[in-house]
């Protein structure tokens, strides 16, 4: 940690972002201007905390990075999981194609569903690209690795951990949740991997429109 | 002591990593100036200790991987504590806004209730009451440099207090104000359910978890204040009450909180709680007046409720911050009690009635109060388990609180004048797993409130004395109601593992679903067993089920215990805590339908650690649902 830079430390500390704010503003920040700069202002705080902009790689071989091209203004459902997992990975990968059918082809369009690699070094694209094919995925989730640091950050920042450090090393044994989000709603939620296709799907559309058979909250404008 | 020294470890192990970044830090050419306006740097050389909302796991280099939030330091005991503010019932619906209410749910009118109510004709409501969900702006301590946008019932937190009786049904119609979508600050969906926690409500205005009242609509909520048994065990009128019902279920300290499906954790932290007292009437039993029934002191003015909660406030905004991202449970930095970061409460010198909630998210407490004159404790009398009296009072040092349990307690500060004592949270708790298990010495935990006696004694203190009261008591004489019986046999006896299977929450392995008939079925008017299991050494579970207390006959194989850490009596939430087994006996009356039974740290809550059931005419007999 001798030659940590600055802007590691910062990184580090989390406070990058904020500092030239604190700074500046002698940490009074003056109360927001209306509703949209407030919400702004705390969509922009969890993507500080939460999505780094990391560069990844997808299953099909494209570059992309995690905020600007996975995350924002869409709504998105996350897992972890890594190629040759015999644990709850297959479980849930099943569960999910069932998801996306019912999405049909909102998928790709205003829903995008990822799966993270756990096990980056093993993951090639083509591996990946070999996982979905095997499963049946659809066009429109794509699965990502890159490189090991960036997918642990990731996978921490989105809460894919275990506060008991030996459980939280074992990936046979890794997080099984789903996570779903609306980004510019500010809507995050999660549920296990393992619940029933039509439960999730219902989950996700309380922050999607037109989907949830219980709320009208998806349809109201 | 073993727990001392262990913390001291720990705060050393902190002190070392805090040193060792230190160093880093300004070996990275960060001056010490720049930490110290950076807020990252205490003027006495330590750095903030990065332990506030998150439980995630931290670097080697001792930081959590995120930016974990984190509330600026406030100074304690400078801000007053405020009362809950009591709501304004009406005689007339014409108070409310919108169509009348009635029994049949009314989708035209604009009502998201699906379901009729059950007993809307037999028990018409009596008083009613409206109540608007919306955002507003409230500072929790004077230092922070900006108020913090919050969601609240009639935009307060803590929500309005209810005063009910029995034997006045109730209707309180919930109109959803809540923001449009897009403006929630960073967490929170504005689609709720109102649950009345430990109310023997029907299960349409009980607040189900997949019951939405979604932006723009209302809910009427139908609370018939019922004793129960009233239309079962005991149907006959009981002259001393003058309605139904086995007066040994009468319950009196409840509250009432958001209950949204997934969405819970967030919406009750962004401030949708609030208490609701229910009384006998004519000052009968406990009935708010100290010269009658149990004498206990006066509604309001000696009679009064506290909601505990810890919150994180992003130093750099202000602003309540949440972990969203969690898992596991979430803790904060902040102790509050009625919406206020350690406050002072003033009282004079006589005893008091303190309705103590633990609304969460995660948090347990042992709170005791402590005369910081020489590090003691002074004994409470506990009167209650969750709403629920106990056969007679108890003395004792500390009441242990899980998430969304409550205790009534008495406090004596007579002769006391001049004096200034604490309420301090003794019950280590590092992460959102639940307590470690250590009691820290008196003194060494977290004052949360500070108890100034400076008021003037107005009258006499006409309360009853328990040193003397229960002295004069025969033995095995209830001084409160008593417990109701368990001579109803067994139906069947039902076994609830709550276990964590790769990070998902899970009973019995299972999940609930809103969209799938319930898990199991209870016979109305039948008695049930449960035995509530927890296999891990790491994690504790506050287990609550709606409509039904519970009477606990065994923890880990033996009676649970009367005094000390009191565990028996009648409860709806069951502190399941590391390795421990739990059997409870249940009654099932009056009412039907859809319930859900949960675990109550709400971040667990919300990733699926819940069962929805039914009570019906037919019940089935599953013994592992």
């Amino acid at each position: 940690m001798k030659n940590i830079s600055r802007r590691n430390v910062m990184a580090l500390l989390g406070a990058a972002p904020l500092v030239g704010a604190v700074v500046a503003r002698g940490e009074t920040p003056k109360p927001a201007a209306g509703a949209a700069a407030a919400a702004a202002a705390s969509r922009d705080r969890i993507r500080e905390r939460h999505f780094p902009n990391v560069e990844l790689v997808t299953h099909e071989g494209r570059k992309v990075r995690f905020y600007d091209d996975l995350i924002r203004g869409k709504i998105v459902v996350i897992n972890f999981m890594y190629a040759k997992c015999e644990g709850i990975c297959p479980g849930i990968t099943t569960n999910l194609v069932k998801v996306q059918r019912m999405l049909g082809d909102r998928v790709g369009k205003d829903i995008f569903m990822y799966s993270f690699s756990l096990k980056p070094e093993q993951d090639t694209p083509q591996s990946l690209a070999e996982y979905a094919k095997m499963h049946k995925v659809g066009p429109g989730w794509q699965y990502l690795t890159g490189a090991p640091a960036d997918l642990e950050l990731l996978r921490r920042k989105l809460g894919f951990t275990d506060p008991d450090p030996l459980v939280d090393a074992d990936k046979s044994n890794h997080i099984g949740n789903v996570r779903y989000g609306n980004e510019p709603m500010q809507l995050w939620a999660a549920c296990p991997g393992m619940m029933k296709p039509e439960m999730i799907l219902e989950s996700i559309g309380w922050l999607a429109p037109g989907l949830s058979v219980m709320s009208a909250k998806g349809d109201r404008k | 002591m073993a727990n001392i020294s262990k913390s001291d470890r720990t705060k050393e192990k902190r002190s070392e990593i805090a040193a060792k970044n230190r160093r880093e830090l300004i070996a990275a050419g960060l001056k010490r100036r720049d930490l110290l306006k950076m807020g990252l740097l205490t003027s006495a050389g330590m750095l903030i200790p990065k332990s506030g909302l998150s439980a995630r796991p931290l670097t080697s280099a001792g930081f959590a991987y995120d930016d974990t939030p984190q509330s600026r330091p406030t100074t304690p005991f400078v801000e007053e504590m405020p009362r809950l503010v009591e709501k304004t019932g009406s005689a007339s619906q014409t108070i409310l806004t919108g169509p009348p209410p009635q029994r049949t749910y009314n989708s035209l009118g604009g009502e998201s209730r699906t379901v009729d109510h059950q007993v809307f004709n037999e028990l018409p409501p009596q008083k009613y009451y409206e109540v608007h969900q919306r955002a507003f702006q409230a500072k929790a301590h004077r230092e922070f440099s900006q108020p913090s946008t919050l969601w609240g019932y009639d935009g307060i937190f803590p929500g309005p207090l209810f005063k009910a009786y029995y034997g006045e049904p109730m209707l309180v119609r919930h109109w959803n104000d809540l923001p449009p979508d897009g403006q929630n600050g960073g967490f929170g969906l504005n689609s709720t359910t109102t649950h009345l926690h430990n109310g023997h409500t029907p299960q349409e205005s009980d607040g189900y978890p997949c019951y939405f009242n979604d932006r723009g609509k209302f809910y009427d909520h139908h609370y018939p204040n019922v004793l129960a048994g009233y239309r079962s065990t005991h149907p006959n009128v009981d002259p001393r009450v003058g309605i139904p019902g086995d007066l040994k279920e009468s319950m009196h300290t409840l509250w009432y909180h958001d209950h949204r499906f997934d969405y819970t954790s967030q919406n009750v932290y962004k401030g949708m709680a609030g208490m609701f007292n229910l009384f006998h009437k004519n000052g009968q039993f406990d009935g708010g007046d100290e010269t009658m029934g149990f004498r206990l002191p006066s509604y309001p003015n000696y009679d009064v409720n506290m909601v505990f909660n810890d919150a994180v406030y992003d130093r750099q905004t202000d602003q309540l911050a949440f972990d969203l991202f969690n898992l596991d449970g979430i803790l904060g930095d902040k102790m509050q009690v009625n919406g206020k970061v350690q406050p002072i409460f003033r009282v004079a010198p006589r005893r008091y009635r303190l309705r103590w909630l633990n609304m969460g998210p995660s948090r347990f407490y042992q709170f005791s109060i402590l005369d910081p004159t020489n590090n003691s404790t002074r004994p409470v009398w506990q009167l209650s388990t969750d709403g629920n009296f106990l056969d007679r009072p108890v003395k004792v040092n500390g009441v242990r609180l899980s998430v969304a349990e409550r205790t009534d307690v008495i406090v004596d500060f007579t002769g006391m004048a001049g004096r200034t004592f604490y309420i301090e949270n003794r019950l280590e708790q590092t992460d959102g797993r639940g307590p470690t298990g250590n009691v820290l010495a008196a003194g060494q935990g977290t004052k949360v409130l500070q108890i100034v006696v400076d008021q003037p004694l107005q009258g006499t203190d006409q309360s009853v004395n328990f040193d003397t009261a229960l002295a004069s008591l025969p033995a095995g004489q209830p001084y409160f109601y008593g417990y109701p019986d368990m001579n109803t046999p067994v139906r069947v006896t039902r076994t609830f593992k709550f276990e964590r299977n790769n990070g998902q929450w899970a009973v019995n392995g299972k999940f609930p679903n809103c969209l799938e008939p319930p898990r199991f079925t209870i016979q109305l008017n039948t008695a049930e067993k449960w035995i509530f299991q927890n296999n891990s050494g790491g994690w504790q579970h506050p287990i609550h089920m709606h409509f039904e207390e519970f009477q606990t006959t065994r923890i880990n194989g033996r009676a649970p215990s009367a005094s000390g850490i009191v565990e028996a009596g009648r409860k709806d939430v069951l502190r399941l805590e590391h390795n421990m087994q739990a059997e409870v006996y249940f009654r099932f009356r009056d009412f039907k339908g859809l319930l859900p039974m949960h675990c109550h740290n709400v971040v667990h809550e919300d990733h699926a650690m819940m069962v929805l059931l039914n009570i019906g005419d037919v019940g089935d007999l599953k013994t592992n649902p």
